[in-house]
C-alpha cells in the first residue's frame, strides 16, 4: 500500500508505488482524441479510466463544491471527478485524478486548485491530483513527461485531428447510416493496438496511418447534397466535449448540418508558439527560443503530414497553422495569448475562408478570454470577410438548451436562405451557360 | 392562404394571411403555460372563423414553440428570422427593428448588412422585466405608461436584469420618490439596456420599426427610445403580429386540423427533466412535520385588555412592511403583516393609529425600527432606535433558541445569513444583487402562472417529481420552467422546483456551504419565505437536519427590534409619536440634486408636519453636514488626488491622450512620465463621471464583461470628442512582478482590452491608436521595444531619448507607490492612535474610480472607520503558499493584504468584486479562506453599474456591529 506523501508546500505527491497500484481517472473532452491518447499511459504503465459519466447531477455536483462563479468546464471536470468518487464505483484509496494545467493567464490554470479545495470539502483530500502540463509545474515523483511520451501525443492528437476531420465531412453524406462511425472506432482500435505495442510514432508510421486512414474513407458511399456548414470554435472544453455544450455537435447534424470543428492541433502549435511570440514582442532568451522553436518545428510537419494525406484523397484539408495565423495580421495582436487567445480568432476567419463561415463561438458564461477574442472580435471578423455569420452562445449550468438552441436556429436560419441563394445562383449560371452554348 | 402561429413566453399570437399577404385574422391570447391545450382551442377557432382555413399551410414560431413544432412535425420558423421576413414583406425600406417580447429583446439591422441580435442569457429590459417593476409599484400596465407621462425627474436605475434594477428602486421607493419618476426612469433603464446590450457598436439609424407586446401598448416606452437613438420610429399596425405573419409567410405545408388539433393537445412533451426528491412520502409525514414546527411560537394576549409597558417594533422591509406591540412579558400583543406598496410612511402611520385605536391608554416605553426603510421611518414617526437588520434578526432568533448557531432569513428580496460564535454574529452572508430574487420571486412566478402565493406553493407539497431547476439567477429560472413545462412537468413539479430552487440559491449561492455540519447544529430560519412549508420543507431536505422555524417566521425582525427597544430601557417613555402628533402627520417629498461634488447625487428631500426634514439618496454626509469628507483617514481619496496631479505639460510632440481606465489607474504616473519626457503632452480622460458610461455604451461587444471594462469606451469616446488625434493604450500581458506571486499576469481583460476597443469603436480608425503589447516587466527590454513600437508613428524619436525617459518613468511609477505605502502607513498609525478600526478595502487599483466603487470608501469613513487599500499593506508580507495559482499581479496584493492583517486586531478587509469578473471567483474564496484561518470576518461586496447603497450599508453597519464598533 502506497503511502501517502506530501512536498513542502503540503501538496499530496504521486508516488512510485501509486503508480503501480493507483488508477488514474482522466476527465473527457474530445471523445476520438481521448479514447487514442489514454493507450499512451497504458503504454508507459499507467492504470487509467476515462470518465464518460454524463448527465445533469455532475453539474450539481459542480455547484455544490466549486464556486459558482467559476467557469463552466472547472465546474464540470470537478464535478465528473467528485461524481465518480462518491459513485462507489472506485475504491477512492487507490484512485488518482489528472487534469491538464496550462500555465496561462485565464482561470483555468487553477483548476487543479480548485479542484484540490473540492476535493477537501467533499472529503477526499486523500486522493492525488496529477498535474499534465509542459510548463514544468507541480513535480510528481510517479508521474513525468518524458520526450518518446509526448511525441505519442502528439502522434494521438493528430490522429485524433484527422478521424474528426474525415468523419465530419463523410458523415452527413453516407449513405449506410452507421458506417462512418464505425469506421472510426475501427481506427481507433488500430490505433490504439499499434499505442500499446509502443507503435504508431514515429514520422513514418505517422505518415502511413494518415495515408491508410484518410484512404479508407474514401470507401464510404456518400451522397453529396447541399447542406448548411457550420463550423465549431470557442473556449476548448466546451468546444469539444458534448458535457459542456449540450451535445451541440449531435444538435447541429440533427438540424442537417455539416461540422467543421478545427483540430487540437492547432491550439497545440498556439501554445508553443506563444512562447516565441513572448521573446520577440517582450525580449528573452536566443537559447530558449531555439529549444522552443524545434518543437514548433516538431509540431509543424506532423501538421503537414495531415494536411497532405487528407488533401492526396480529395478531401477538404484545414488550413496550416502558419496560413491561419496570416488570416489575424492587423485583426488582432499575436500578443493576445490567454486562453484560446487569438487563435479563436483566426479559426473563424480560417473557417469563414473555407466555406464554413457560419459560426458559433462556444464559451463558459463570462469566459474571460472570449470577452476578447471571441465576442470581442465578431465585429471585426465580418468587417474583414462579409461572409461570416456568427452566433455567439454561453455554456453554463443555469443556461437552459432551449435558449442555445433558438439563436442557433436563428444562425441557421440566415446560413439557409444564404445556401438556398447560392444554389439558385448556380443554377442560373448553369442555364444561363447551357443557353449561350445552345446559342453558340 | 397561409396561418402563423407565434409561441412566447406568455402569449401566443395567430395570423391567418390571405394569398395577396393581407391580413385576414387574427388573436392574441395569453397562453398561462398551458400551451399545447391553447394552440388546439386557437387551431380549432381559426378552423370555424376562417373559411379555406383548413387547406392553408400552416408555420409555427416562437421560443415556446420548437418542441410542439417537433413533435407534432409542423414546421417551425425561427422568431426573429420570422421578424425579418415580415418587415421585408409589410414595410420594405425597414432600416431597423427593435422589437421587445416577454423575456426577449431584438435588434435587426436589416439594411447595409444584414445582422440580428438578440439578449444573451440575460434578460433584462423586457417585457417581463416591465412586468415585474409594475408589479413593485403596484400598478398595471396601462397606469404604468400613464405614470411615466407625468415624470419630472429620472433616476439612474441599473438595466442589467430586473434583480439589480429592483435594488436600486425599491430604496428609492421606500425614501419616498414619486412613482411617475420611478416609472420614467424603468423606460429610460430598459432602453439602456437594449441599446447598450443589443446595438454593440453599430448605429441605430434610418428608418426604425418598433414591435411586440411592450413597445405596442406603451407609448412612453417608444419615446424613451425616440429620444435616446435621436430618431422617431415607427410602430405599425399588426405591430404584435409581425412573428406570427412571418411564420404565415415562411409556411409551405398544408396539415391537416384534426390531426394536428388531436396531436397538439395530447403533446405532453418527453417527460425528459431532471427532478428531485418529493417534499413529502405521504400525508403522515406532512402532518408530522407540520406539528413539529408549530411548537415554535410566542404567547399572545389582547391588546385591547392589556396596561403596562408595551415596546413596538417595526420592520420595514423591501416589499413587505411588518409592525409588532409586545408587553414587558415578549408576549405578542398585536401584529400586522403587510405588503409594501412603494411607500411604506402611510402603512406605518395606519398601523400606529390602529394601535392607539385598539389601546387608546398603551404606555409605549420604547420603540426600534430596522430594515430598507429604517431611515425614513425613524425620522418620520420619531421612532427610538434604528437597527440594523442582522442585529434585529439575531435578537429575535435568540429568543426562540439562546444556543443558536446559525440564523437565515429569506426575505422578499433578501436573503441574510449569518453564523454565532461566543454568542456574538461572526459571519455575515447576504445575498449578491444577483441572486436576491427569493421570496419575491415565488410571488412574481405564481402571480405570472395565474395563482396566489399560498396556493402556488401548496400545490409543491406533494409533487411527484420536483423540477431540478439549478441554482442561478431568476432570469435563467424563467427559461428552465418554460423548458420543464415543456418536457412535461406539472405546475405541482415546477411549484415544488422552486422552492428548491429558492433553497438551493441560498446555501449554495450565497452561504457557498457544501454540507450542513459547516453551518452548526442549531439553525433557526424566519423571514416571510420560510413560511411557505415547501421552501421550509426543501431547506431541511437539502440540509438533511431539522430546523427551528418561529410561527412568526415572518414578523422576527420587527420581533427582534421590539426586543431590542426593550433591551435599552424599559423605565422610558417612547419618542414615537402619539396620538395626536399622527393627527396632524404630514408628509412631503421634494426631489434636488445635491450639486456638492461631481457626484451630484438625487437627493429626496422628505419634510414633515413639525417642520422636520430627512434627506435620502445622498452618498455622504455633505448635504447634511455642509463639509467634505475628511481625506486623512481614506486612502482611496488620496489615491485619487495623486493621479489627479499628473497635468498635461505642453509638449513640442503635441497631444497624445490616455483613457482612464482599467490598469492605467495604476500606470498612469509611468506613462505620464513616460510620453512627457518625449515632447508629448500627455492628456488624460480624468476620473470617471455620471456621463462617461453613456458616451461608450453602444459600443460595447460584450453585455457580460465587468463594469469597469465597459467604462473604457466612455473613456476613448472622451478623449475623442476632446479633440485627441493620438490615442495611447497599449495591451499588456504581463505586470510588475513583486515578488510576491508564482507569476505576475493581468487578468485576461486588463491584459487585451486594448484590442477589444480597436475592433469595436468606429471612432478609434479615425485617429492614431496605439495599443501595441508592451512588457513593462523586462526592465532591460523594454526601451528597445518601446522605440520600435512608437518608431512606428514617431520614427524621429531614438533609443537614447527612450532610455532616458523610460528610466524616469521607472522612477515616478516607484515614487508613486512609496507614497501610497506611506499614506497607508500614516492612516493605520493615526487611526491606531485614536482607537479607529481600519478597513482594508480592496480591489484592484481601478476600484477607486467613484463610479465603480459608488463612494463605498466615503460610507465607510462616515462611519468612523478608517479605510486604506490592499496595494499599501501588501508589500508587509514576503511571498507565501496559497492554496490557488498566485498568478496575477493585482490579485497577490489581495493574498498578501489578507495575510498580513489575519494578525492585527483594529483591522478587517472588505473586498470589492466587480460583477463578472471571473478571476474574483478564485480570489474571493481564498482570501476568504487566509482570512478565517484566522479566525476574522471575510466580507465581499459585490459591485456594478448599481448606484445604490442601501445593501452595502447593511453589510459594512453589521460587519461592525459584529465587531462590536456599531454605534
Amino acid at each position: 500500500m502506497a503511502k501517502l506523501e506530501y512536498d513542502k508546500s503540503g501538496r499530496l505527491l504521486f508516488t512510485k508505488e501509486m503508480k503501480d497500484e493507483y488508477t488514474i481517472l482522466l476527465p473527457m473532452m474530445a471523445p476520438i482524441h481521448f479514447n487514442i491518447l489514454r493507450n499512451v499511459f497504458t503504454h508507459y504503465g499507467y492504470k487509467t479510466v476515462l470518465l464518460d459519466t454524463k448527465g445533469p447531477e455532475i453539474a450539481q455536483v459542480g455547484l455544490k463544491y466549486v464556486h459558482n462563479d467559476t467557469c463552466y468546464p472547472a465546474l464540470l471536470v470537478i464535478g465528473q471527478f467528485i461524481h465518480a468518487l462518491q459513485s462507489g464505483k472506485y475504491d477512492t484509496s487507490k484512485v488518482a485524478l489528472m487534469i491538464t494545467q496550462t500555465g496561462g493567464g485565464c482561470r483555468a490554470s487553477n483548476y487543479i486548485h480548485l479542484l484540490r479545495k473540492a476535493l477537501v470539502k467533499a472529503g477526499f483530500e486523500r486522493v492525488p491530483v496529477v498535474s499534465l502540463n509542459l510548463s514544468g509545474l507541480e513535480k510528481n515523483p510517479g508521474f513525468s513527461i518524458t520526450i518518446p511520451m509526448l511525441r505519442r501525443f502528439a502522434a494521438g492528437l493528430v490522429y485524433g485531428d484527422e478521424l474528426m476531420l474525415l468523419r465530419n465531412q463523410i458523415q452527413p453524406y453516407e449513405l449506410a447510416l452507421g458506417e462512418t462511425q464505425r469506421l472510426v472506432d475501427k481506427w481507433i482500435s488500430e490505433l490504439s493496438t499499434q499505442f500499446a505495442k509502443g507503435k504508431g510514432f514515429t514520422a513514418k508510421e505517422i505518415d502511413k496511418n494518415m495515408d491508410d486512414i484518410a484512404q479508407s474513407f474514401t470507401e464510404i458511399k456518400i451522397k453529396k447534397i447541399p447542406k448548411v456548414k457550420v463550423g465549431v470554435v470557442g473556449e476548448i472544453y466546451v468546444k469539444y466535449a458534448a458535457l459542456g455544450n449540450n451535445d451541440l455537435e449531435a444538435f447541429l447534424a440533427h438540424q442537417g448540418c455539416e461540422v467543421n470543428l478545427p483540430g487540437i492541433m492547432g491550439f497545440m502549435l498556439f501554445k508553443v508558439d506563444n512562447r516565441l511570440e513572448d521573446i520577440k514582442l517582450y525580449g528573452g532568451s536566443k537559447v530558449k527560443y531555439n529549444v522552443v522553436n524545434a518543437l514548433m518545428q516538431y509540431f509543424t510537419k506532423l501538421e503537414a503530414s495531415l494536411i497532405e494525406n487528407v488533401k492526396k484523397y480529395g478531401f477538404m484539408a484545414p488550413s496550416s497553422y502558419a496560413h491561419t495565423k496570416s488570416l489575424v495580421d492587423g485583426v488582432i495582436g499575436f500578443g493576445s495569448k490567454m486562453g484560446e487567445g487569438w487563435l479563436l480568432t483566426a479559426e473563424m476567419l480560417e473557417l469563414t475562408e473555407a466555406g464554413y463561415g457560419n459560426i458559433v463561438c462556444a464559451q463558459p458564461f463570462g469566459c474571460l478570454p472570449n470577452h476578447i477574442n471571441g465576442k470581442g472580435m465578431i465585429r471585426r471578423i465580418k468587417a474583414v470577410d462579409s461572409r461570416a455569420n456568427i452566433v455567439a452562445i454561453d455554456y453554463d449550468p443555469g443556461a437552459p438548451r432551449v435558449n442555445q438552441e433558438n439563436r442557433i436556429k436563428l444562425m441557421l436560419a440566415v446560413a439557409r436562405e444564404n445556401l438556398d441563394k447560392e444554389i439558385k445562383d448556380a443554377a442560373s449560371v448553369e442555364t444561363e451557360g447551357v443557353r449561350e452554348t445552345a446559342m453558340a | 392562404m397561409k396561418i402563423g402561429l407565434d409561441i412566447g413566453s406568455t402569449t401566443i399570437k395567430c395570423v391567418v394571411l390571405d394569398d395577396e399577404n393581407k391580413f385576414i385574422y387574427s388573436s392574441y391570447e395569453r397562453h398561462y403555460s398551458q400551451i399545447t391545450q391553447k394552440i388546439g382551442e386557437i387551431l380549432s377557432k381559426v378552423r370555424l372563423n376562417v373559411k379555406g382555413a383548413d387547406k392553408a399551410c400552416v408555420a409555427l414560431s416562437g421560443s415556446a414553440g420548437m418542441g410542439v413544432a417537433e413533435s407534432c412535425s409542423l414546421d417551425f420558423v425561427q422568431e426573429v428570422y420570422a421578424t425579418r421576413v415580415a418587415v421585408n414583406t409589410f414595410i420594405p425600406g425597414t432600416d431597423v427593428v427593435i422589437e421587445l417580447g416577454g423575456e426577449d429583446a431584438k435588434i435587426l439591422f436589416l439594411s447595409g448588412g444584414m445582422e440580428v441580435r438578440m439578449n444573451g442569457t440575460c434578460a433584462g429590459g423586457t417585457g417581463a422585466f416591465i412586468d415585474q417593476m409594475a408589479t413593485l409599484l403596484n400598478v398595471d400596465i396601462e397606469e404604468f405608461n400613464a405614470l411615466a407621462q407625468q415624470y419630472e425627474k429620472t433616476y439612474t436605475i441599473a438595466s442589467r436584469c430586473g434583480v439589480f434594477a429592483k435594488t436600486d428602486i425599491q430604496p428609492l421607493l421606500n425614501q419616498g420618490a414619486r412613482k411617475s419618476d420611478i416609472a420614467e426612469s424603468i423606460f429610460a433603464a430598459v432602453v439602456n439596456q437594449t441599446v447598450s446590450g443589443l446595438a454593440q457598436g453599430r448605429e441605430i439609424e434610418g428608418s426604425v420599426v418598433y414591435l411586440g407586446g411592450p413597445l405596442t401598448f406603451m407609448s412612453e416606452l417608444r419615446r424613451q427610445f425616440d429620444k435616446v437613438l435621436d430618431t422617431k420610429g415607427t410602430c405599425p399596425e399588426n405591430s404584435l403580429y409581425f412573428v406570427a405573419a412571418g411564420a404565415a409567410l415562411c409556411a409551405d405545408n398544408t396539415i391537416d386540423f384534426s390531426e394536428v388539433i388531436n396531436k397538439v393537445t395530447k403533446y405532453t412533451g418527453s417527460g425528459n427533466f431532471a427532478f428531485n426528491q418529493p417534499l413529502f412520502k405521504d400525508k403522515k409525514e406532512y402532518n408530522e412535520f407540520v406539528s413539529r414546527h408549530s411548537r415554535a411560537d410566542i404567547k399572545g394576549k389582547d391588546i385591547t385588555k392589556y396596561k403596562g409597558k408595551a415596546f413596538i417594533g417595526i420592520d420595514a422591509g423591501s416589499t413587505t412592511v411588518k409592525g409588532v406591540v409586545i408587553s414587558e412579558n415578549k408576549e405578542l400583543l398585536f401584529s400586522k403583516y403587510l405588503s409594501n406598496s412603494g411607500n411604506p410612511v402611510p402603512i406605518i402611520k395606519a398601523f400606529l393609529e390602529e394601535v392607539y385605536k385598539k389601546c387608546p391608554d398603551i404606555d409605549i416605553a420604547g420603540s426600534a425600527v430596522t430594515g430598507y426603510g429604517e431611515e425614513i421611518v425613524k425620522n418620520a414617526f420619531c421612532v427610538d432606535y434604528g437597527i440594523v437588520e442582522t442585529v434585529a434578526h439575531f435578537t429575535a432568533a435568540k429568543d426562540f433558541m439562546p444556543d443558536v448557531e446559525f440564523i437565515i432569513d429569506i426575505g422578499g428580496q433578501d436573503i441574510k445569513c449569518f453564523k454565532i460564535h461566543n454568542g456574538a454574529i461572526d459571519n455575515i452572508f447576504l445575498n449578491e444583487a444577483c441572486s436576491s430574487g427569493c421570496g419575491s420571486f415565488l410571488q412574481t412566478f405564481a402571480n405570472a402562472l395565474g395563482y396566489s402565493i399560498e396556493e402556488f406553493a401548496n400545490k409543491g407539497l406533494f409533487a411527484k417529481h420536483p423540477v431540478d431547476l439549478g441554482s442561478r439567477c431568476t432570469v435563467f429560472m424563467n427559461s428552465s420552467v418554460k423548458q420543464a413545462q415543456k418536457d412535461g412537468a406539472t405546475i405541482e413539479d415546477i411549484s415544488a422546483g422552486l422552492s428548491l430552487s429558492v433553497v438551493k440559491n441560498a446555501l449554495y449561492k450565497v452561504i457557498r456551504t457544501s454540507s450542513p455540519d459547516q453551518l452548526g447544529k442549531k439553525i433557526v430560519v424566519q423571514g416571510g419565505t420560510f413560511l411557505n412549508n415547501a421552501v421550509l420543507r426543501a431547506f431541511e431536505m437539502e440540509m438533511g437536519t431539522n430546523v427551528v422555524r418561529p410561527v412568526i417566521s415572518g414578523l422576527m425582525g420587527a420581533y427582534g427590534a421590539a426586543l431590542y427597544a426593550m433591551s435599552r430601557g424599559t423605565d422610558k417613555k417612547s419618542t414615537i409619536l402619539g396620538t395626536d402628533a399622527l393627527a396632524d402627520f404630514k408628509h412631503d417629498i421634494k426631489v434636488a440634486n445635491c450639486g456638492m461634488c461631481q457626484n451630484n447625487c438625487r437627493l429626496t428631500i422628505n419634510t414633515f408636519a413639525d417642520g422636520r426634514r430627512f434627506i435620502a439618496g445622498n452618498r455622504c454626509e455633505r448635504p447634511i453636514t455642509k463639509k467634505s469628507p475628511s481625506k486623512d483617514d481614506n486612502i482611496y481619496e488620496y489615491k485619487l488626488d495623486l493621479l489627479r496631479g499628473y497635468e498635461p505639460q505642453e509638449g513640442a510632440r503635441g497631444k497624445i491622450g490616455l483613457p482612464m481606465g482599467l490598469n492605467m489607474y495604476e500606470l498612469l504616473p509611468f506613462w505620464h512620465t513616460l510620453l512627457t519626457n518625449l515632447g508629448f503632452e500627455v492628456v488624460t480622460s480624468g476620473i470617471s463621471d455620471k456621463k462617461v458610461y453613456s458616451k461608450g455604451n453602444k459600443t460595447i461587444p460584450s453585455d457580460t464583461i465587468c463594469f469597469p471594462a465597459k467604462l473604457v469606451h466612455g473613456h476613448i469616446q472622451k478623449l475623442i470628442d476632446a479633440g485627441i488625434k493620438t490615442i495611447f493604450y497599449p495591451c499588456m500581458s504581463y505586470n510588475f512582478d513583486e515578488g510576491i506571486s508564482d507569476n505576475h499576469y493581468n487578468c485576461p481583460v486588463v491584459a487585451y482590452y486594448p484590442e477589444v476597443i480597436g475592433a469595436n469603436m468606429n471612432s478609434v480608425s479615425k485617429i492614431t491608436f496605439i495599443k501595441d503589447y508592451v512588457g513593462i516587466h523586462r526592465k532591460k527590454d523594454f526601451p528597445k521595444k518601446f522605440t520600435e513600437i512608437i518608431n512606428k508613428h514617431y520614427p524621429d524619436i531614438t533609443l537614447k531619448e527612450v532610455k532616458q525617459a523610460a528610466n524616469k518613468a521607472y522612477k515616478e511609477y516607484d515614487a508613486h507607490i512609496e507614497r501610497i505605502r506611506a499614506k497607508g502607513a500614516e492612516i493605520i498609525a493615526k487611526a491606531e492612535d485614536e482607537g479607529k478600526p481600519i478597513f482594508v478595502l480592496s480591489g484592484r487599483p481601478y476600484h477607486v474610480d467613484p463610479e465603480i466603487n459608488h463612494g463605498i470608501d466615503r460610507m465607510i469613513t462616515s462611519f468612523g472607520v478608517a479605510v486604506v487599500s490592499e496595494d499599501s499593506i501588501s508589500y508587509h508580507v514576503d511571498k507565501f503558499i496559497t492554496g490557488v495559482l498566485n498568478q496575477w499581479t493585482y490579485h497577490a496584493r489581495l493574498y498578501a493584504a489578507a495575510r498580513y492583517i489575519s494578525d492585527k486586531k483594529n483591522m478587517n478587509l472588505v473586498q470589492l468584486v466587480s460583477f463578472g469578473c471571473g478571476v474574483d471567483a478564485i480570489t474571493t474564496d481564498e482570501v476568504r479562506d487566509i482570512l478565517e484561518r484566522e479566525g476574522k470576518i471575510y466580507t465581499q461586496i459585490k459591485i456594478d453599474e448599481i448606484t445604490n447603497l442601501g445593501a452595502v450599508k447593511i453589510r459594512i453597519r453589521s460587519l461592525l456591529a459584529a465587531l462590536g464598533e456599531e454605534k
